[in-house]
């Protein structure tokens, strides 16, 4: 008999394709799984709406499952949860830090540019440093620069 | 629950996403600065695969396919309005234009948080909170450039002299206006423009720019009921070119 704890577990091995350090299950794009006779419907929600990567994941959850010998795994993406950046477990926090990321800063849901302006470096753990830009390679990164250290980092932006 | 409505209302925003997502993506590689090259790129994507999602919830209303939807209609069956085919111009139309657009696109979602037609209410709370990066983002621009030299100035200002014309043509409304309103599912053109116009002049009012006299300007319509502008069809030959030569391909 296949136990929820046990699938959460499996599906801590899919990780983000654009950030390899962060688990799906740490990330919060997993908001529920109904488990059957040997069948895993897994629910995501997006992080983003035009993220490129979901058809990545769904197929990486497909596959996991089926590794472990579920017979039947089903994927589905709904807005049923809408996903926010305060979502992400404080294990995927620190993955992001290791990764040379900064976590996003916990928010009561209404993201201003105040939020924004106060990124802490992943490099030398400042928090004197200037948004240079919201808009980053990726939908959910956003650019900054760290007056201390002088480096330029990204921070995986709050949502 | 009137669905011919409600596709109609859907099919508006997505064309309108659509296309302002592609005129965006345009100043990849072309952007005045480094960082608007990626924000246009950026903001691009996100309508793009908003506009996406609002496909799909189409599809599952009966509709064809979010790919066949988007790539093969002709000019005549799109509802986007003319504002966001119009070429990108300068960087200052362009800026202008995702002032305006985004504005209202931002109200648009907020309002449709409460529609009675669930599917839409919860991507409405979904990309409302993603347009907030888009709100804020012409909000700096618009307050910065828009204060700064007699240049910036001028030149914003002869692009929104331009632009609002076409803008309002965003609150064209509906046939089914009052099924819309009647059964929640989105409270109307009239209440937005409106929510809308107080936003504007709330960020104008920072700036040394001046809200053109609306009373004296002939709102262009017709968009939403497929009548286009000279430059939608080019836009559609170049985005749908690919599709078109293989549409079974796969990536």
């Amino acid at each position: 008999m296949i136990t929820e704890p046990q699938v959460y577990d499996w599906l801590d091995e899919v990780k983000d394709p654009e950030i390899p350090v962060l688990s799906l299950v740490d990330l919060g794009v997993i908001t529920r799984v109904d488990i059957g006779q040997n069948s895993v419907k897994v629910n995501m929600t997006p992080t983003f709406v035009g993220c490129p990567a979901i058809d990545y994941m769904k197929q990486d959850v497909v596959d996991v499952l089926t590794k472990h010998g579920v017979e039947k795994v089903e994927v589905n993406v709904n807005f049923d949860t809408q996903w926010n950046s305060n979502m992400i477990s404080e294990k995927g926090r620190k993955a992001l830090k290791d990764f040379g990321l900064s976590p996003p800063p916990k928010h009561n849901l209404i993201v201003d540019i105040d939020i924004l302006e106060h990124a802490e470096c992943p490099n030398c753990g400042s928090t004197d440093s200037v948004m240079k830009t919201p808009f980053g390679p990726t939908a959910c990164r956003s650019i900054h620069h760290c007056n201390s250290c002088q480096e330029t980092f990204e921070q995986f932006k709050p949502l | 629950m009137n669905t011919l409505a409600l596709k109609e209302l859907l099919y508006k925003i997505a064309d309108d996403q659509l296309i302002l997502g592609h005129r965006n993506s345009e100043w990849t590689g072309f952007g005045p600065l480094l960082e608007e090259d990626i924000a246009f790129s950026s903001m691009a994507q996100d309508k793009v695969g908003q506009s996406q999602a609002l496909y799909q919830m189409l599809h599952e209303l009966g509709e064809a396919e979010p790919d066949t939807v988007a790539f093969t209609r002709n000019a005549n069956q799109f509802h986007n309005s003319q504002f966001v085919e119009l070429p990108n111009g300068e960087y200052d139309f362009s800026l202008i234009r995702h002032f305006l657009f985004d504005t209202a696109e931002a109200l648009r979602f907020e309002m449709l948080t409460k529609s009675s037609y669930e599917p839409l209410s919860k991507l409405a709370k979904k990309i409302q909170g993603e347009l907030r990066y888009h709100t804020m983002h012409a909000n700096t621009w618009i307050k910065q450039l828009g204060s700064a030299t007699e240049e910036s100035i001028s030149r914003l200002q002869n692009s929104l002299d331009e632009a609002m014309p076409y803008a309002l043509g965003l609150f064209e409304e509906s046939e089914f206006e009052t099924e819309l309103i009647k059964e929640n599912i989105f409270a109307g053109e009239q209440a937005l423009k409106e929510k809308w116009l107080v936003k504007v002049k709330e960020v104008l009012s920072q700036t040394q720019l001046l809200l053109p006299d609306l009373l004296s300007i002939t709102p262009k319509m017709g968009g939403r009921k497929g009548t286009h502008t000279e430059h939608l069809q080019p836009l559609l030959d170049e985005m749908s070119e690919v599709f078109r030569i293989d549409p079974t391909a796969e990536w």
